[in-house]
């Protein structure tokens, strides 16, 4: 499954859409929003989207999970605003074994990052950046 | 014929609506695309090298041929997650 959301994240949701009684495991990984980003202080990130791609870019990651490593896999993730301590990105991938779930896991988020159209723009006390890639651009 | 270019990131603050339709003539490139909207504005014109496209929600490169209606999306590197 996928989702993507302006509401809070609940984690469990992705569990429960991928567990079978089959599965000995599952490995998630939750990202939260944190109060710094490379020496700056951050209040909070606002995620932007284009929807129709970032959905269907999602059900892509998906669908290789499936055939990579024949696992089940959810991908939920939040945009607009979003303050510290709140989640933005669940993957969760269900396992008889652990190995291939943790290698699945790492693969699907490090290619959500690079694929799935979502940026942030990151709030701080000193203005506000548009993070791109690896660079901050200062935004109007 | 009629393409809707789609903006994000930074190029939001230069184009705040997200969106401009353009008028091309047919047969037109992204690569023709781009070179359009370099003209009207200075602060777009290093979308091609600084950006990924897609044509229609799927990805696409400078060579890929426009038709009439195609939502043409200019992409900077991706920071979700």
């Amino acid at each position: 499954m996928v989702l993507l959301t302006t509401e809070p994240l609940q984690p469990q949701q992705a569990v429960n859409a991928v567990m079978t009684d089959a599965d000995g495991a599952y490995v998630q990984f939750v990202g939260v929003v944190r109060d710094h980003s490379k020496g700056r202080s951050v209040t909070g990130l606002e995620y932007q989207v284009y929807a129709p791609m970032a959905i269907a870019q999602m059900q892509k990651l998906v669908a290789e999970v499936k055939t990579r490593w024949g696992l089940a896999c959810a991908i939920l993730h939040r945009y607009g605003f979003i303050p510290v301590g709140e989640v933005a990105v669940v993957v969760c991938i269900a396992s008889s074994h652990r190995a291939e779930a943790f290698e699945a896991c790492r693969w699907a988020i490090d290619t959500l990052k690079h694929d799935v159209p979502i940026w942030k723009k990151e709030f701080c006390p000193d203005g506000t950046f548009w993070i791109e890639g690896e660079e901050a651009i200062g935004a109007v | 014929m009629t393409i809707h270019a789609l903006f994000f990131g930074h190029y939001r603050d230069t184009v705040p609506s997200g969106e401009l339709t353009i008028s091309l003539p047919d047969s037109a490139t992204v690569a023709d695309a781009a070179a359009a909207l370099a003209t009207t504005e200075l602060r777009l014109a290093d979308l091609l090298s600084r950006t990924r496209v897609a044509v229609g929600a799927d990805f696409a490169t400078a060579e890929t041929l426009l038709k009439d209606g195609d939502e043409l999306a200019f992409l900077p590197p991706m920071s979700g997650g």
